[in-house]
């Protein structure tokens, strides 16, 4: 079977609006730029990196609410740009996506109920008013807001933030997806409650084997989640890879930043932290060669002037960086 | 746990307590009523033919006519409570063809971006820039100054600050994280227009038909005080411009313009503080000054409190 989501070469550029009168030099931002991964069937992978690095844009364009640069999206074997209107309608159906910000992804002025039903009457999925409120019911119970009806005739502004992360999941469940984007789903919320959303989102993979992208920014919770993770920097992947491995020998130097400051709960393994130095990235002028040189600890020379390509470490951890070989992993 | 209370209901407790919007609303529902009610309130009526003497003629108020007569000899207020009703009917209806132009205008140029909005707020800023007194003069002069065509012209050219408004009420709506929400589950653009744009920039519309309302009455009114009005129809500018031209002023009548001046007033004041008043419940913005008009201006609108959140 062919894997949920393929993406091959996959690059977003954003106009950057010129300001100078005679300036005709395009400019853009490189939001996500040259980006191949795949996604398996009722996998989790987790997309980590610094804001501002691409991961929304990423998503997005996964949605097919951003029109990608150039490359390719597959979702489910079919290439997502070459669908007709009626076919994209039952991508987008089983595609959903959960946003960061749960205070503003809801209409403030409908009712849980009616929020819930709503995809089901813009796919015309259900025939009655019986079988569309069972089914925001069961939607409703199923991402854990039980009983439905307590909640049903209530406005979001009512509800605490990981309720209406939980409305948000239930509107995209009863499109019964496979495929879930959630974009920092949990970010915004209270720390005490982001468990239960992330066990929620894991327990719908195990009962519904539903796929997750999960894009995060917790580097201390993404171990718990993902089976494999892929790590972004200026709109580039650097390192993807089994999750385990990823986290316990990272390869990239700048994933190595990363999880050099992640608190550990055991002191005595805690790693030399790496600050970053050097200036903010910015996505519209890339530095040559690889993009990470100007913060890279251990850049050489040659780094200014090649830009590296993914490669395989092992079997299934590939890297982007010319320090690192294969073989330096025993 | 409770539902909600109906929309309505909460921003009817919020508006109860704007002192200035109730007076606004009260002042324009006696209007209301006085025009409807005219054939029972008025003493005469001012359609009817009357014999009348040369005594009748700018007699001052007096216990048959307590506004006094006018250059004719009629009841100057049986003419004052039936002039009512040009004043609203050219006042809702002609508002009600601005705001639906303007509404439509804002909201596809400020959804659909691009082309069509250069296109649509280029036309309005022509608009904008036309003065609109003049050309509304001159168009019913040219067509038949009849009840009909004097609200299509007030209509016709009252919409752009409408426009302009609903646009940018239409993009700070667009931005917001449930459209793209809507969007991500499939919707398509007239789905979302409805469900999601408009009754977010509805209670916007609301006020704003209130303060086009007070404009288009005031604009009647000068058209008629021009002459330009239905001659068929009684209404207050055509009554201070029969006053004016016909001699009140030079017989001391001072009674044939004090009436029909104030029921302008009258009406033009009522709009205002009922726009005003509504714009404050509607758009906190005002007290606030936030920017992000959206969820606070409908919060408002629908009485919704930062109740506390039900167990977690
Ligand atoms: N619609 C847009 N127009 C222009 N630039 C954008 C747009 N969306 C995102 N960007 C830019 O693309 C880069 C990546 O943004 P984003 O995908 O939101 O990053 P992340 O989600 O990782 O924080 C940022 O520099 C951002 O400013
Ligand atoms: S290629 Fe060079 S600069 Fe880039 S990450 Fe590797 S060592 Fe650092
Ligand atoms: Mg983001």
């Amino acid at each position: 079977m062919s894997p949920i989501v393929q993406v091959t070469h996959l690059r977003k550029l954003f106009p950057v609006k010129k300001s100078g009168l005679f300036d005709r030099n395009e400019t853009f931002v490189h939001a996500v730029d040259d980006v191949s991964f795949t996604v398996g069937r009722g996998e989790v992978l987790a997309v980590v990196g610094e804001s501002g690095c691409g991961k929304s844009t990423l998503a997005l364009t996964l949605m097919g609410l951003e029109r990608p640069t150039s490359g390719v999206i597959q979702i489910d074997g079919q290439n997502i740009a070459t669908l007709n209107g009626k076919e994209m309608q039952v991508v987008r159906r089983h595609v959903q996506m959960i946003f960061q910000d749960p205070y503003e992804s809801l209409n403030p002025i409908m009712t849980i109920a009616d929020i819930v039903a709503e995809p089901l009457k813009v796919h015309g999925l259900v025939k009655n008013k019986q079988e569309r409120q069972e089914r925001v019911i069961r939607a409703l119970e199923d991402a854990g807001l039980k009983p439905a009806v307590n909640f049903m005739h209530r406005l979001p502004q009512e509800l605490s933030g990981g309720q209406r992360q939980r409305v948000v999941i239930a509107g995209a469940l009863v499109l019964e997806p496979e495929l879930l984007i959630a974009d920092e789903p949990v970010s915004m919320l209270d720390v005490s409650i982001r468990a239960e959303i992330l066990n929620l989102l894991l327990e719908l993979r195990q009962t519904r084997g539903i796929s997750i992208v999960m894009i995060t920014h917790d580097l201390g919770t993404v171990g718990y989640v993902a089976d494999r993770i892929a790590v972004m920097y200026l709109g580039r992947l650097v390192e993807i890879g089994p999750a385990l491995q990823v986290l316990q020998q990272p390869q990239h130097p700048y994933t190595r930043a990363l999880l050099s400051v992640v608190p550990v709960p055991n002191p005595r393994q805690r790693r030399e932290r790496v600050i970053l130095q050097g200036e903010t990235p910015n996505p519209i002028n890339l530095p040559p060669g690889c993009r990470f040189h100007p913060r890279c600890p251990v850049a050489r020379p040659h780094c200014q002037q090649h830009d590296p390509q993914l490669r395989l470490v092992p079997v299934g951890h590939e890297v982007a960086c010319l320090e690192v070989t294969p073989k330096e992993l025993s | 746990m409770s539902p909600s209370p109906p929309p309505i209901r909460s921003f009817w407790r919020t508006f109860r307590r704007n002192r200035m919007g109730m007076v606004g609303a009260v002042m324009l529902i006696l209007a209301v009523l006085m025009a409807v009610f005219a054939p029972v309130l008025a003493p005469y009526n001012p359609y009817q033919p009357t014999r009348v003497t040369i005594d009748d003629i700018y007699a001052p108020p007096s216990p048959e006519h307590p506004f006094g007569t006018d250059d004719a000899g009629k009841d100057v207020l049986s003419s004052f409570i039936y002039g009512a009703r040009v004043s609203l009917i050219v006042g809702f209806f002609a508002s009600f063809i601005s705001i639906f132009i303007g509404g439509v205008i804002g909201i596809s140029a400020g959804f659909y971006g691009g082309k069509l909005e250069n296109g649509l707020m280029r036309f309005t800023d022509i608009m904008l820039v036309i003065p609109d007194f003049p050309l509304i003069v001159l168009l019913v002069a040219l067509t038949k100054p009849n009840l009909l065509n004097i609200i299509l012209v007030i209509g016709l050219l009252g919409w752009t600050s409408s426009a302009r408004l609903v646009r940018s009420q239409t993009l700070s709506v667009k931005q917001r994280k449930f459209v793209l929400r809507a969007r991500a589950i499939g919707a398509g653009n007239f789905h979302i227009i409805r469900r999601h744009i408009f009754p977010l920039v509805l209670p916007l519309i609301v006020v704003n038909t209130v303060l086009v309302i007070s404009l288009a009455v005031l604009n009647e009114s000068a058209l008629s005080f021009l002459g330009l009005s239905d001659p068929t129809k009684i209404s207050w500018g055509q009554m201070l411009n029969f006053a004016f031209t016909r001699g009140a002023m030079s017989a001391g009548a001072w009674w044939a313009l004090v009436a029909p001046g104030l029921g302008i007033v009258w009406l033009v004041l009522s709009c205002t503080l009922l726009g005003q008043g509504l714009e404050q419940v509607l758009n906190p913005r005002l007290e606030t000054h936030h920017l992000s008009v959206g969820s606070k201006m409908v919060a408002r609108m629908m009485g919704i409190k930062e109740t506390p959140a039900i167990g977690d």
